[in-house]
C-alpha cells in the first residue's frame, strides 16, 4: 500500500453513524468540533492536560485530544450531547444543573462525562488513589468525597467549582443506585 | 504536527513488519504521550503503526503466581485486576497514582514503559535538550531542575522517567517481552533503560523496531504487602517529585525479605538495591529503614536546586517501610 | 397588540432568591456555542506564529515554501501586515498592550512575541505551517531577572497613585514595641481559564463582525475601531458564552490577527490561541516581592505601617500590580505608607488577574499581621478588630458601609476560633501536622457606565439587551431577577440578552464591577418601562423600548471608601517529611453588598477561594533564565488546584448593603480570593511553627524549612 495521508472513516457517535474523509493527524476532539458541528466537546488545552474534551469511548471516559480520529473507527462514541434522552437529563446532567456545578461551563460537558464514567467506574469497583486497600477481599469503597474528588481530578475547572461538582457526582450516583427491592 | 501514513495492526508479525526498519515509524498505542509529543512537534512520525487493536490486552496466570500482562492492558485495566490487587497491591496503587481516570483508559503497559520525560526543556522545541536533539546541551544542569535526578544522571541529561507504573514493575522484577523481525525476545527490567551517559537520547535496550508485547511479573509472595506512596506538587494528576514502591515480609521483627524502587529520582524506575541489601536480615526498626535508605542515597548527587528529594526519599522510604512494618505486626 | 400588565405578580422579589444558571441546561448539554465553535461557511483557520528568542529584531520572514504547503493561504507578517493605530487611550483609560497590536515592526521585546499567522484551510494544515515557518533574528542579550535590588526600579501610578504617606516612619517604629519586617513573594501567575482565546472575523455587508470571547463586547469593539481607524458603527464584537476570563479576556493578537487575515483574504477567519500561547500572549500576573514593615503598642495598636511592593512589566507595556492597594483600605497607623514600583523587563506584558493588587498584596500584609499578632501576643482577630480604622486610613473618607467586624464574629463562631490553642507546631494527626488561620479580605466597589434597553414585548414578555459579559459570573441570570424584580414581573416572563456590542455600551466583567454596573442600567431601563405601562395603554408589535444611560448618575456619586469586605478562615495539614500540605477545610464570610442570586454568588465566592488555595500551594510559572521563556508553559507544568486540592469549602455572608446602589450590590468577583492565600500560609505557621513568605508553599519549601518534631 502506498502510504496516505488521510483516511474515510465511519464514527459511531451517540448511536449514529457519520462517514468523513479525515486527515490522519485529526483528533477525534477536532473530527467532532470541525468537522460534525459537536461542540460540546471543548478544547481546554489539546495536550490531556485538562479533561474538558472528555467523552465516552466504549463506555470509557477517555481524552478525545489525544485520540486520533482515524483510531476511532469501530469504536461506540458519546459525547454530552448523547446523554440526555430527548428533553429529559442524564441525572448527571440535572445535579450539576440543580446544584450550579459549574459556572463558565467550558469544562462542564468533560465534567459530566467524566462523572457518568466515574459512577460507573466505582459501581464496577474499581479502587482509586485515596482507596486505603486496594485488594479484592476489601470491596469496593464507599463514594465518599473524597473518592469521588480524586477520581474527578483529570477534570480541571478553573472557575472553582470543584465543591457544587462533587456535590453533583455524589448526587447523581446516589440517584442511580439501584434500591433493594429493584435489585431484587 | 506533519502528515503521516496510518497503518492498523491485526497481529503481532504484521505490526512489527509494517514498522520494517523505518526510523520514521512509530507504533501508537494509547497515545497519550506519542500524540501529545507529535503536537509539541517533539516527535514527527512519517508513519504510525496503530497496535492498539493486537491481541495482547489479557492479563494471565504466570508460573506459580507471577501474571503476564498483555502490552496492550490499560492501566485501568491492570489496576483493576484482582489478581494484581491481590499479589501486588502496590502496582495498582502506582497506577492509581498517575495521570487521570480518562489517560488512564487510554495509556497502554507498554507504551507507558515507552513514555518521555516531562522535563520542560525536553518538551519545548524552541530550548535545547540533549536527549531531544544530541549535542544541543542541557539547559536544566544550570536551569530549571527542582524536580530533575539526583541518582544515575550525568551533565548530558539529569531528566527523571515519568513512569509510577514503571517504579511498581520495577520493584517486583518484571520482565519486558518483544517482539522483533528476528524474533522474540525478553529484558528484565533493571536492564530495560540505558545508562544515560553521554547518550541521553538512547533510553532503552530494545532492539529497533521492537515492538513490546507484555510484561511479565514473576511471582512475589512478599509484593502481597506492598505500597506505593507518591508526593506531587498537588494531590492528584500531576508527575512525583518522588515515589516510592516497598514491599517487605517480617518475621519476628526480622526482614525476611524486601524490595524497594524509587521513582522521579533517576532516568528511569530506580530499584534501591543498596537499601535492600542493608535491610534483608536486619531488624525492621525504623533506624534500619533510616540506615538502609541512607545506604542507597549516599549515590546521591543533589544539584543545587534539587536537594531536597535527597530528604524526601529518605523520609518516604522509612515511612512506607514503617508502614509496611506495622501493617506486619497487626 | 396585547395590554400590558406589570406590577402586583411578584410582590416579595426574586432577587436574594436561588436561581439556577438561565443558560444553565444549554451549558450541560454541550448546547451552549463559545466563540471558536459558530460555524461559518468558507471558514479559514489561522495560527499564530511566536518567537523563540527572547529580545532581538526579524530578520527574515520564509514564508516562500510555507506558502507552498498543502491549504495554506496567507501568510501575516510585520513586511506585510496593515499599519494599526495604537497611539490611543481606550475606554478603560490605558493605552492599548502593543502586544495585541500584531506585526508592525520588527522589533522582539520577549519569548513568545506574535511574529506571525499563518491561515490555512483547516486547522492541522495551519498547524504544521506554523511549525514550519523559519524566521531568523538577530538575536540580543535578555534581562528577565527579577528583584528588588535592582537599580531600574521606579514608582509607578497605574490606577492608582504610586506612593501614598503620612507621618514619619523611622520614629513611629522605633517607639513601637513590637515590629515585624518582612518580605514577602508570590509568582508569576497565570489566568488560565478553561477556555482558550478564540475569536473568528469576518465582513459581512460592509461591517466587520467578531465573534470573540471577552469580558466586553464594547470594550473589544471600540479597540479594534481605534485600532483600524473604521466607523464605530462598522465594527460589531458578539461574545454570547465566554469560558472564563479572570482579567485576561481583551484585545489580544488573536482577534486582530484574526480581523487583518479576513480582511485580506475576504473571508471568515477563526484564530484561536493554543495552551502554549496563552501563557505568552494572553497577560498574567506579575510576581511581586514586598517589604512589610509593621510597628505596634503592646496593645497591638499600629503606630508604624509600610507596605512596598514591586512587580514586572514588559519594555513595551507598563502594568502595575497595586500590591499596596489593600492597606490603604484596611489599616490605619499614626505613620502610614505605602509604594507601588514596577520594572522592566524583557517579558510579555502582565495584565489585570482576579484582584489585581489586592490577591498579592493581602498575601503578604494578612499575614505579616498574622505575625504581629504573634509578637503581641493577642489572638489575630483580636489585633484586626483593634486596628479597625474610622476613615480611609489614606483618604480620610467615610467608609459606605465596613461591616469587616462582622464577618470576623460570624466566621469566628461558625469556624470554631474561640478554641483555637494560639501555639503553633503542636497538634498532630498520624502524620499530618495541623492548624488553622485567618485573614481579612477587602475589595474596591465601583461601576461602569453602563447603556440598557428594556423592551415590552405585545405577548407580556420583556427582553433586556445589555451589552453585558457573562464569563461564568452568572451575571445572564443576576441581571434577569433584578429585571424581574424592576418590572414586577415573573422572571419566566423576562428575556436577558447580552454579549454583543450592537446593545449599545456597557462597562465589562471586571473588577467586580459587571453585575452592579449592568443591574444599575438595567434597573433604570426597567422601572421607566414599568413606570410608562402603569400609565396604561397597549404595546404594539414593535414593542415598547426604553433605554437607559447611568454616566450621570455615577458622575454623580459621592466620593466614600467603598468596599466589599470578608473574613477567610483555613484548616491545614502539612506533613514536613514529605513537604505536602492540604487544606482540609475553608469558610469564607463577606459583606459584600446585597447578594442577587446566592445559588451563584455562593459558587463564585467559593470559586475565589478555590483561587486562594490554588495560589498558595500551586500556582507559579517558572521562567528559564537561559531562553527567557518559560519553563513548562501548559497545564502540565503550571499547576491549578485540581478537585483533590480542594475541600469542602463553605462561604456565607452577613447583611450588607451598599446604600447609594439602586439595587444595593457592592461585588463579589474577587473578594472571595483576597486574604484566602494568607488563611492558607498562617494556617500553616500554626500547624509547623514556619512562617513561609515565599508562595506557593511547595512541597521542597516545606520540606527544606523543616518542622517540629512532635
Amino acid at each position: 500500500m502506498a502510504p496516505s495521508t488521510s483516511s474515510t472513516v465511519t464514527l459511531n457517535i451517540n448511536g449514529e453513524k457519520h462517514t468523513l474523509s479525515v486527515d490522519h493527524r485529526t483528533t477525534l476532539l477536532d473530527a467532532l468540533r470541525e468537522r460534525l458541528d459537536l461542540t460540546g466537546t471543548k478544547k481546554g488545552c489539546d495536550q490531556g492536560q485538562c479533561g474538558a474534551c472528555t467523552v465516552l469511548v466504549d463506555g470509557r471516559r477517555t481524552v478525545s485530544c489525544l485520540q486520533l480520529a482515524v483510531a476511532s473507527q469501530e469504536r461506540e462514541i458519546t459525547t454530552v450531547e448523547g446523554l440526555a434522552e430527548g428533553e429529559r437529563l442524564h441525572p448527571v446532567q440535572r445535579a450539576f444543573l440543580d446544584l450550579d456545578g459549574f459556572q463558565c461551563g467550558y469544562c462542564t460537558p468533560g465534567q459530566i462525562c467524566s462523572a457518568v464514567a466515574v459512577i460507573e467506574e466505582h459501581a464496577a469497583g474499581w479502587p482509586s488513589a485515596v482507596t486505603e486497600d486496594v485488594r479484592p477481599e476489601a470491596g469496593p469503597p464507599p463514594l465518599t468525597p473524597e473518592e469521588i474528588r480524586e477520581r474527578m481530578s483529570g477534570n480541571l475547572c478553573r472557575c472553582g467549582a470543584y465543591g457544587q461538582i462533587v456535590q453533583a457526582v455524589a448526587r447523581a450516583a446516589a440517584a442511580g443506585t439501584p434500591t433493594e427491592g429493584a435489585a431484587a | 504536527m506533519r502528515e503521516f501514513d496510518y497503518r492498523r495492526a491485526d497481529d503481532v508479525s504484521g505490526a512489527v513488519a509494517l514498522l520494517g526498519a523505518d526510523p520514521d515509524a512509530r507504533y501508537l498505542g494509547g497515545g497519550t504521550n506519542l500524540v501529545d509529543l507529535m503536537k509539541t512537534g517533539v516527535e514527527r512520525p512519517a508513519r504510525i503503526v496503530d497496535v492498539r487493536a493486537l491481541p495482547l490486552d489479557r492479563i494471565e496466570p504466570a508460573g506459580d503466581g507471577g501474571l503476564r500482562i498483555g502490552a496492550t492492558v490499560t492501566n485501568s485495566d491492570l489496576a483493576a485486576h484482582p489478581g494484581v490487587r491481590d499479589r501486588y497491591p502496590a502496582l495498582t496503587q502506582a497506577v492509581l497514582a498517575g495521570a487521570s481516570g480518562q489517560l488512564r483508559n487510554m495509556a497502554t503497559v507498554g507504551g507507558n514503559l515507552l513514555q518521555r520525560t516531562r522535563c520542560g526543556y525536553f518538551t519545548d522545541v524552541t530550548k535545547p535538550c540533549n536527549k531531544r536533539a544530541p549535542g544541543s546541551g542541557c539547559p536544566a544542569v544550570e536551569g530549571e531542575h527542582r524536580n530533575h535526578a539526583v541518582l544515575g544522571a550525568s551533565e548530558h541529561c539529569v531528566a527523571v522517567h515519568p513512569s509510577d507504573m514503571g517504579v511498581a514493575l520495577t520493584a517486583f522484577d518484571a520482565v519486558v517481552s518483544y517482539e522483533t523481525a528476528d524474533g522474540p525476545g525478553e529484558l528484565p527490567l533493571a536492564d530495560f533503560y540505558l545508562p544515560v551517559g553521554d547518550t541521553p537520547h538512547r533510553e532503552t535496550a530494545l532492539p529497533p523496531g521492537a515492538l513490546i508485547t507484555g510484561v511479565t511479573l514473576p511471582p512475589a509472595p512478599v509484593a502481597a504487602r506492598s505500597r506505593y506512596r507518591k508526593v506531587r506538587e498537588r494531590a492528584s494528576y500531576a508527575f512525583a517529585i518522588g515515589s516510592v514502591a516497598g514491599a517487605l515480609d517480617v518475621s519476628g521483627g526480622v526482614v525476611r525479605d524486601v524490595r524497594l524502587a524509587l521513582g522521579a529520582v533517576a532516568s528511569r524506575p530506580w530499584r534501591a538495591r543498596a537499601a535492600e541489601r542493608v535491610l534483608t536480615g536486619a531488624p525492621a526498626t525504623a533506624e534500619y529503614f533510616a540506615a538502609a535508605a541512607d545506604a542507597e542515597l549516599a549515590a546521591a548527587r543533589p544539584l543545587p536546586d534539587n536537594g531536597h528529594k535527597v530528604t524526601l526519599m529518605r523520609n518516604l522510604v522509612v515511612s512506607v517501610l514503617s508502614e509496611l512494618a506495622e501493617e506486619a505486626a497487626r | 397588540m396585547t395590554t400590558a400588565t406589570t406590577g402586583a405578580a411578584t410582590p416579595t422579589g426574586v432577587v436574594g432568591t436561588a436561581h439556577t444558571r438561565v443558560e444553565g441546561r444549554d451549558k450541560v448539554t454541550g448546547a451552549a456555542r463559545y466563540a471558536g465553535e459558530i460555524p461559518f461557511a468558507g471558514l479559514a483557520h489561522g495560527w499564530l506564529v511566536l518567537s523563540t528568542v527572547a529580545r532581538g529584531r526579524i530578520l527574515s520572514v520564509g514564508t516562500g515554501p510555507v506558502l507552498s504547503m498543502p491549504g495554506v493561504l496567507a501568510v501575516l507578517h510585520h513586511g506585510n501586515a496593515p499599519r494599526l493605530t495604537t497611539d490611543y487611550v481606550g475606554m478603560l483609560g490605558v493605552p492599548p498592550d502593543p502586544t495585541a497590536a500584531v506585526f508592525q515592526d520588527d522589533r522582539v521585546p520577549h519569548a513568545g512575541w506574535p511574529v506571525a499567522l499563518v491561515v490555512a484551510e483547516t486547522p492541522e494544515q495551519a498547524r504544521e505551517a506554523a511549525e514550519a515557518l523559519v524566521v531568523t533574528y538577530e538575536r540580543e542579550p535578555h534581562d528577565i531577572v527579577f528583584s528588588d535590588a535592582r537599580p531600574d526600579t521606579y514608582p509607578a501610578d497605574g490606577h492608582l497613585p504610586a506612593l501614598t504617606e503620612k507621618g514619619d516612619m523611622e520614629a513611629e517604629l522605633a517607639a513601637s514595641a513590637h515590629v515585624v519586617d518582612e518580605e514577602y513573594t508570590t509568582p508569576e501567575e497565570h489566568h488560565a481559564m478553561m477556555e482558550p482565546h478564540a475569536a473568528t472575523a469576518r465582513w459581512d455587508g460592509g461591517r466587520l463582525d467578531v465573534v470573540d470571547s471577552n469580558q466586553g463586547t464594547t470594550w473589544v469593539a471600540d479597540e479594534l475601531v481605534r485600532m483600524f481607524s473604521l466607523d464605530a458603527s462598522a465594527v460589531r464584537v458578539r461574545s454570547e458564552h465566554v469560558g472564563g476570563g479572570f482579567g485576561s479576556k481583551r484585545l489580544r493578537a488573536h482577534q486582530v490577527s484574526a480581523v487583518m487575515a479576513a480582511t485580506l483574504l475576504r473571508r471568515p477567519v477563526r484564530v484561536v490561541l493554543t495552551r502554549r500561547q496563552m501563557f505568552s500572549l494572553s497577560g498574567y500576573r506579575s510576581p511581586t516581592t514586598q517589604r512589610i514593615r509593621l510597628g505596634a503598642d503592646p496593645d497591638g495598636r499600629l503606630r508604624a505601617l509600610e507596605h512596598r511592593s514591586l512587580n514586572q512589566t514588559s519594555t513595551v507595556w507598563e502594568f502595575v500590580e497595586p500590591s499596596t492597594g489593600v492597606a490603604r483600605v484596611l489599616y490605619d497607623a499614626d505613620a502610614h505608607r505605602t509604594e507601588n514600583r514596577v520594572v522592566r523587563l524583557d517579558v510579555p506584558s502582565p495584565t489585570w488577574m482576579r484582584a489585581p493588587g489586592e490577591a498579592p498584596g493581602s498575601f503578604a500584609m494578612e499575614a505579616a499581621l498574622d505575625e504581629l499578632a504573634e509578637k503581641c501576643g493577642l489572638d489575630p482577630i483580636e489585633l484586626r478588630l483593634r486596628n479597625e480604622p474610622e476613615r480611609g486610613p489614606v483618604s480620610g473618607l467615610e467608609f459606605a458601609g465596613r461591616n469587616l467586624a462582622a464577618c470576623f464574629r460570624e466566621g469566628a463562631r461558625r469556624f470554631g476560633w474561640a478554641d483555637r490553642d494560639p501555639r503553633p507546631g503542636v497538634r498532630r494527626e498520624g502524620r499530618w501536622l495541623l492548624g488553622t488561620g485567618t485573614a481579612a479580605a477587602s475589595f474596591p466597589v465601583g461601576a461602569l457606565p453602563s447603556t440598557a434597553a428594556v423592551t415590552a414585548e405585545p405577548d407580556g414578555t420583556f427582553t433586556v439587551r445589555i451589552a453585558a459579559a457573562d464569563i461564568g459570573t452568572g451575571a445572564r441570570t443576576a441581571l434577569t431577577l433584578v429585571a424581574a424584580d424592576a418590572l414586577r414581573v415573573p422572571i419566566v416572563r423576562v428575556r436577558v440578552r447580552i454579549g454583543d456590542s450592537d446593545f449599545g455600551p456597557a462597562g465589562i466583567a471586571g473588577g467586580s464591577m459587571g453585575t452592579r454596573s449592568w443591574a444599575w442600567a438595567v434597573t433604570a431601563a426597567a422601572g421607566e418601562l414599568r413606570e410608562r405601562l402603569a400609565a396604561g395603554g397597549t404595546v404594539p408589535p414593535e414593542g415598547i423600548t426604553v433605554r437607559s444611560d447611568t454616566t450621570a448618575a455615577l458622575g454623580a456619586l459621592a466620593r466614600k471608601e467603598r468596599h466589599s469586605y470578608g473574613a477567610q478562615f483555613a484548616e491545614a495539614a502539612v506533613d514536613v517529611t514529605t513537604g505536602e500540605v492540604r487544606v482540609r477545610r475553608m469558610l469564607g464570610v463577606f459583606a459584600a453588598g446585597r447578594i442577587v442570586n446566592p445559588l451563584t454568588a455562593r459558587n463564585q465566592l467559593v470559586g475565589g477561594m478555590t483561587w486562594g488555595i490554588s495560589m498558595a500551594l500551586h500556582e507559579e510559572a517558572v521562567r528559564d533564565g537561559a531562553s527567557g521563556g518559560l519553563y513548562g508553559g501548559d497545564l502540565a507544568g503550571y499547576h491549578v488546584a485540581s478537585h483533590a486540592d480542594v475541600p469542602a469549602i463553605e462561604a456565607d455572608w452577613v447583611d450588607d448593603q451598599d446604600p447609594d446602589d439602586p439595587v444595593g450590590i457592592k461585588g463579589i468577583g474577587e473578594v472571595g480570593i483576597v486574604g484566602a492565600a494568607a488563611a492558607v500560609a498562617n494556617a500553616v505557621w500554626h500547624a509547623t511553627g514556619v512562617r513561609h513568605r515565599c508562595l506557593p508553599i511547595r512541597p521542597d519549601r516545606v520540606l527544606r524549612a523543616g518542622g517540629p518534631r512532635v
